[in-house]
């Protein structure tokens, strides 16, 4: 086998080449940094495969572009960062209603407001615990790497189709404009589920279908409730996803996601050099959050540090999750700094000595 | 014997919910008489908006995405960019087009996208309970204008259709009636027209039909038509103002 061909390019073009790649013909979208990347992407190369790219008029317009798109079972996505993805939120909420697969992607910027346009992990709250109304979850996954962007964007497409339901890929500003080395690659699976009984595609020699999350009968509404909650927690059980960095025999652990835990694997390497011992949890998916991991660690690591680049906000799932007993103690950047290496490793190190 | 009246294959037999009077039986029924026309059923998709006309997909033998409130033409852009040999039409009321949707129906107007829009315009918001709609009446009373709508406060009552007209995207702008018979032939050829101008590939289509709300304008469904000849048609004059004959190309 030959050597796999490595291309240098930036994190925002690392998701657009993955989704192209994984049969995603359809997109739409509308400007806003830090994320355009994808979009001109996307407008460069989707004619060359038969695709599609439209220009929204707004993200409330990209969103249900998409929920219109993905009722007939393609491979489908947008992407924004932001302001953008609060527009879209009640959007998200009929997806999770109507249970429709697609892939939205967030390179989050510094908020609240307008913001500013450098990194932020101040969306993790809308990300996972909702920000359009009713009692639904999304699939939230956060890639670390330029590689990890391109192969979970391929990830998010199987997770919405095989669970019906709206996979978000939460980026940040570092993640969508560094530019490094990634091996593409070609899923097994290169476009949607054409065959399943729920597709918009005509009622040509069957009964009519309806995509709708309007439950007026009685009983009805709850039912499908516990529907979508029987779903989750599936998705709970199966499909969580984490990456841990020496915790067999860490005396403190550091928990961090995407952009923060890359700067603190730098910062964990220096600390270890030093002969502290120290590891890392790493989220991918942040929801499923994993609970489980935490909670048998939580049972020899007693100690934890969270550290974000916002002001507390995965730390609270953290918390939640270890068993009693443990410490946690945090440090968060909120959106407008980033923080370097050295600041970890001096956080990393002082929250040590305490030990 | 020859049976010279039935219901469209378009429709299932379900019978309306709508309240004695209101029109969205007969647009509904107009709707489903083209689409039988151009023997299209088969392959079409119906994008229900929000309000009276969600219960869509009771009443139309076809496959039907219920859009978020307002949402309704930029689902349908979406839809129609997947299966664009299909037939994708919104049925959208006035609160749904002309306020919350009102980009989205322009923009969709404006790309010129393939798709049919039908705009029920009944001026009151029926479904929450006759509040005032953007296409409410000067003077008009409903539950949010209880003194009447005032322009100085509310301004005055919009036209999409004379809007949508301006723009280069459309291929067929029109406002009908069917407030009476004849009203009630020419609002089918037009909406005919519609979806055949959708068929034959030329861009957005666009009919309103100017509707009743007897329940929330608290009138006898004789009185409710009526008012459509009395209030409604001078203000929103009937008529084709936009239709192309051939496809603009790049």
């Amino acid at each position: 086998m030959s050597t796999p061909k490595k291309v240098f390019t930036k994190g925002n073009e690392a998701i657009a080449m993955a989704a192209i790649n994984a049969g995603c013909h359809y997109y739409f979208g509308y400007p806003i940094t830090p994320q355009n990347e994808i979009p001109e992407y996307m407008a460069m190369h989707l004619p060359a495969v038969g695709g599609e790219f439209l220009q929204a008029e707004s993200e409330i317009a990209s969103i249900n572009m998409l929920l219109g798109a993905a009722a007939t079972g393609v491979r489908a996505m947008t992407s924004s960062s932001g302001p953008g993805i609060s527009l879209m939120q009640e959007g998200f909420s009929y997806f999770a209603g109507n249970e429709l697969p697609a892939v939205v992607v967030n390179m989050s910027r510094q908020g609240p407001g307008l913001g500013g346009i450098n990194a932020t992990q101040g969306d993790y709250f809308q990300s996972v615990k909702g920000g359009g109304h009713g009692d639904y979850k999304l699939i939230v996954l956060a890639p670390h790497t330029g590689q990890e962007l391109y192969d979970l964007t391929i990830k998010a497409f199987e997770l919405a189709e095989k669970y019906r339901i709206l996979t978000l890929v939460l980026g940040d500003a570092i993640l969508g404009q560094i530019k490094e080395p990634i091996v593409p690659w070609i899923p097994e699976k290169t476009s949607g589920d054409a065959d399943r009984d729920w597709l918009i595609t005509g009622a040509k020699g069957r009964e009519p279908r309806r995509i709708t999350s309007l439950f007026l009968a009685d009983g009805a509404m709850e039912k499908h409730n516990w529907h979508l909650q029987e779903k989750y927690d599936r998705i709970e059980r199966d499909d969580v996803m984490v990456e841990e960095v020496d915790t067999e025999d860490a005396e403190l652990v550091v928990v961090a996601f995407g952009s923060v835990a890359r700067i603190v694997k730098s910062s964990i390497a220096q600390v270890r050099e030093k002969g502290m011992k120290v590891g890392l949890v790493r989220p991918i998916t942040l929801f499923p959050f994993p609970r489980k991991t935490l909670l048998e660690l939580g049972g020899r690591a007693k100690n934890f540090l969270v550290a974000e680049m916002n002001t507390g906000q995965m730390v609270e799932d953290v918390k939640l999750s270890l068993p009693d007993g443990c410490s946690v103690e945090f440090y968060g950047r909120p959106g407008g700094s980033v923080p370097t290496p050295e600041d970890l490793f001096d956080v990393i190190s002082e929250t040590y000595k305490k030990l | 014997m020859k049976q010279v009246f039935k219901r469209p294959e378009s429709m299932t037999d379900k019978p309306f919910h709508f309240c004695p009077g209101c029109h969205h039986g007969i647009v509904h029924r107009l709707v489903a008489e083209a689409l039988d026309h151009f023997d299209v059923r088969e392959k079409t998709v119906g994008v229900a908006s929000v309000g009276c006309s969600v219960f869509l997909y009771d009443y139309f033998a076809v496959d039907v995405i219920e859009a978020p409130h307002g949402r309704a033409s930029a689902v349908a852009a979406g839809t129609k960019r997947v299966l664009n040999d299909h037939v994708v039409f919104t049925y959208q009321g006035d609160g749904d087009l002309a306020a919350i949707g009102t980009a989205e129906v322009i923009h969709a107007a404006n790309r010129g996208d393939n798709i049919t829009v039908i705009f029920v315009n009944n001026s009151i918001y029926g479904m929450t309970g006759g509040q005032m709609a953007p296409t409410t009446l000067l003077g008009q009373k409903s539950t949010t204008s209880p003194y009447g709508r005032d322009c100085r406060r509310d301004g005055y009552p919009i036209k999409m259709t004379e809007m949508l007209a301006a723009l280069e995207g459309p291929s067929l702008v029109s406002r009908v009636a069917v407030n009476t018979p004849s009203n009630v032939k020419k609002a089918r050829k037009v909406i005919r027209q519609a979806f055949q101008m959708q068929i034959e590939g030329k861009g957005f289509s666009f009919v309103e039909v100017l509707s009743t709300c007897p329940t929330n304008w608290g009138m006898t469904p004789q009185a409710a038509n009526d008012r459509i000849a009395e209030e409604m048609i001078p203000y929103f004059p009937l008529g084709t103002l936009k239709q192309k004959d051939v496809i603009d190309v790049l």
